[in-house]
């Protein structure tokens, strides 16, 4: 179970989270939506523990009943958290492939302890070939540099491809949907949606747009407005906010 | 084992003030000169050498000229430089007086990290001054003087082909060309000398590592290359494991001639201990359509200066230069590049990365000089420095001077912090800051370290790692 109680917090001094409670368990799927600037994305850099961010002393995450307060971003990757980013940063000269390996091999490590025999180059390329195939990703990815000269679509699908190689507990995706034309869109939400399914991810998807959701089925959405939770309800709800807007909520 | 008998035996004659005695002064039983400068010191160095006349009269008047000129007053503090405290000639045998005990915790350490056999640590640690890398350098010799390729040490060479030392040497790099220039042709002493013959391809890197480790490793070495017309080589000089010397000067002059269509290129990984005073002066002819490329990596040193050179003579010539600067803490590392166009339609191109941890500090210093009758030259400058935290620092100094108007020429410079975003971005992948800022530094120097030899390559991104362990956090 991902806890979130009471969250309030600040950034450059600035108010921005006044108290969000949320709970979601493994397996479910979370819609959060909201207007711009309400603090969708802060809340998830949040969750992710991004070093900027000052969280209340009063405020508490838990991850399956661990606290992640004092935890550095690493550890919270081993804890089972997954961050896909709005915006996936351009690392020059990292290649992807080593980078992913790397990752998988100290975050399995960590969760399976002392007995994980770390992947070799090779066989860990044929691992994320598998994966890369369900996510209809072309292979000649695997030979570039971490996001370097990736188009728009193609850093969002190779978020869903690191969140498909981590196998997190819990996946915060934020606004992935942005930059991915129909089809595509198509894809990697069903892709997300599959391993939702197949690893019982618990699944918080921050969007604007009804169409992801109507790949991902959230069986919760919660509208965030100012820094607080307004609204929540089930799918039902984030048709009638696609239809009315966020100020007749 | 013996080997540890013989280190308890060094031990013990450290206890024993006399022997110390012994291995601090000047002993006129064995040929290490006392410490400073003199006229005697440079007739001494050429008599025991036992060079022609000209060779002795070159350094007379070297020595002159480094008396008369000043200590340059631009670039990195020199201040900490005593001429008056220097062996200016230490015969290899005498160097074997150092004991394992002596080299410093830090390079046995790095030596362990790194993985270096321990027959090259004491090699590198100036332990042993001969390397049994016979083999090694036996093969060497075999496959390329089978090609007509000439590969000895400088010494050896000015004796066995003088006519090329006639033609060429001291007339790339003048004694005057600058202060340590002037010293170095005072007092040299090894170093290498390369020919390639005409149309001759040398694929695999001629490595100094060896030849050197099977000669002397001269802290004022003198090296001297000729790729002839039509020939290809590749030159690997130093490695990336520290390498511990208690002299603090190390003033090296290296000449290349590219001739016609040859192309050559010069790869230097500079890991010297933080101790040592790094001046050296490097420059090539190239020739007509001749292409002259520099790799020139400086991770140790407690100051560097360095400016590989390409003078581009006749048309068609190119010359490039990648430079690769790491600063730590207490470190200058002032180092670039300088291109001097003589002819039309030359073009040049100079890649200078730095990065800067701990208060170090990085500068680019670079010059491209364009002449009168040189049209239609093309030269592009890229500089991008790298700054770990708020201390360190990095400075570029590009110098221009461009007496034709028909010239394209295009530069750009970039600094950056360590992302705080790429961090946080790496870092939610489950990689601890240590392993994220390496990450992050590798794929920073990624496109030099990829022109370098495998072994190298692989070897400089362990270093780099190592060297950025304890710099985060």
């Amino acid at each position: 179970m991902l806890e979130i109680k009471d969250l309030k917090v600040k950034r450059d001094n600035k108010e921005i989270l006044k108290g969000v409670d949320l709970v979601i368990k493994q397996g479910e799927i979370h819609a959060l939506m909201g207007p711009n600037g309400s603090g969708k994305s802060t809340l998830a850099a949040t969750l992710m523990g991004h070093p900027d961010i000052e969280v209340s002393k009063d405020s508490e995450i838990l991850i399956d009943g661990k606290n992640l307060s004092e935890m550095t971003p690493d550890q919270r990757a081993m804890a089972g958290l997954f961050l896909a980013f709005q915006y996936p940063i351009e690392i020059p000269g990292v290649p992807f492939l080593e980078f992913l390996r790397v990752s998988y091999n100290s975050i399995m490590k960590d969760r399976i302890g002392e007995s994980f025999r770390p992947l070799s180059p090779y066989k860990f390329k044929q691992l994320a070939s598998e994966k890369m195939k369900i996510l209809k990703m072309d292979e000649s990815f695997l030979e570039r540099n971490l996001n370097e000269g990736f188009s728009g679509g193609e850093k969002k699908k190779a978020e869903i491809l690191q969140m498909s190689i981590l196998e997190p507990k819990y996946a915060i995706l934020d606004e992935t949907d942005s930059g991915l034309d129909v089809s595509a869109l198509k894809i990697v939400a069903k892709g997300a949606k599959k391993l939702s399914e197949e690893f019982n991810i618990g699944i918080l998807v921050i969007t604007h747009y009804k169409r992801i959701l109507e790949y991902l089925k959230p069986s919760y959405v919660h509208l965030l407005i100012n820094g607080v939770i307004q609204k929540s309800g089930g799918y039902d709800l984030a048709e009638s906010l696609d239809q009315e807007g966020y100020e007749d909520a | 084992m013996p080997k540890e008998l013989s280190n308890q035996e060094i031990q013990f004659k450290n206890s024993n003030s006399q022997y110390k005695e012994g291995f601090h002064m000047p002993d006129s039983s064995t040929n290490k000169f006392k410490m400073g400068l003199n006229e005697d010191v440079v007739r001494n160095i050429s008599k025991l050498k036992n060079e022609p006349k000209w060779m002795l009269d070159f350094r007379l008047k070297s020595y002159g000229i480094f008396m008369s000129m000043k200590m340059p007053d631009w670039g990195a503090d020199l201040s900490g430089i005593d001429f008056g405290k220097i062996h200016y000639y230490v015969k290899p045998s005498d160097k074997q007086e150092v004991s394992w005990n002596d080299v410093p915790d830090d390079v046995k350490t790095t030596f362990d990290r790194l993985g270096v056999p321990q027959a090259e640590r004491e090699f590198l640690s100036g332990v042993k001054a001969q390397y049994d890398s016979e083999v090694v350098y036996g093969s060497l010799i075999k496959e390329m003087s089978e090609k007509g390729v000439i590969f000895l040490g400088t010494d050896e060479a000015l004796k066995k082909y003088p006519e090329y030392f006639e033609e060429y040497f001291g007339k790339i790099i003048t004694p005057a060309d600058n202060k340590f220039a002037a010293l170095n042709s005072a007092v040299w002493s090894g170093g290498s000398f390369i020919y390639i013959p005409k149309g001759v391809s040398i694929t695999k890197p001629l490595q100094a590592y060896f030849r050197i480790n099977a000669a002397n490793m001269g802290q004022f070495e003198r090296t001297l290359i000729i790729a002839d017309e039509g020939s290809f080589g590749h030159y690997v000089e130093g490695c990336s494991a520290p390498v511990y010397t208690s002299a603090s000067l190390h003033s090296a002059v290296v000449e290349i001639a590219v001739k016609k269509g040859a192309r050559f290129r010069y790869t230097t990984i500079q890991n010297w201990y933080s101790n040592v005073y790094n001046l050296v002066t490097k420059r090539a002819y190239a020739y007509k359509d001749a292409t002259m490329e520099w790799i020139d990596g400086n991770i140790g040193s407690k100051v560097t200066m360095k400016y590989p050179s390409v003078y581009l003579m006749e048309e068609g010539a190119r010359g490039e230069v990648l430079s690769l600067a790491f600063a730590g803490e207490g470190q200058h590392q002032d180092t670039g590049a300088k291109m001097v166009h003589l002819a039309p339609n030359t073009s040049s191109n100079i890649i200078s990365k730095s990065i800067s941890k701990k208060s170090g500090r990085a500068s680019y210093r670079g010059l491209v000089k364009v002449s009168k009758k040189a049209t239609n030259v093309k030269s592009n400058i890229v500089c991008d420095a790298l700054l770990l935290d708020p201390e360190s620092r990095t400075d570029t100094y590009p110098f221009m001077k461009i007496d034709n108007k028909h010239v394209k020429i295009g530069h750009e410079a970039s600094v950056s912090r360590l992302g705080a975003e790429q961090l946080f971005y790496l870092m939610s992948r489950g990689l601890s800051e240590e392993v994220a800022s390496a990450l992050i530094v590798n794929g920073f120097i990624e496109p030099i370290i990829k022109e370098l030899p495998m072994e190298y390559a692989l070897e400089l991104n362990r270093l780099i790692e190592l060297e950025m362990e304890g710099s985060v956090g």
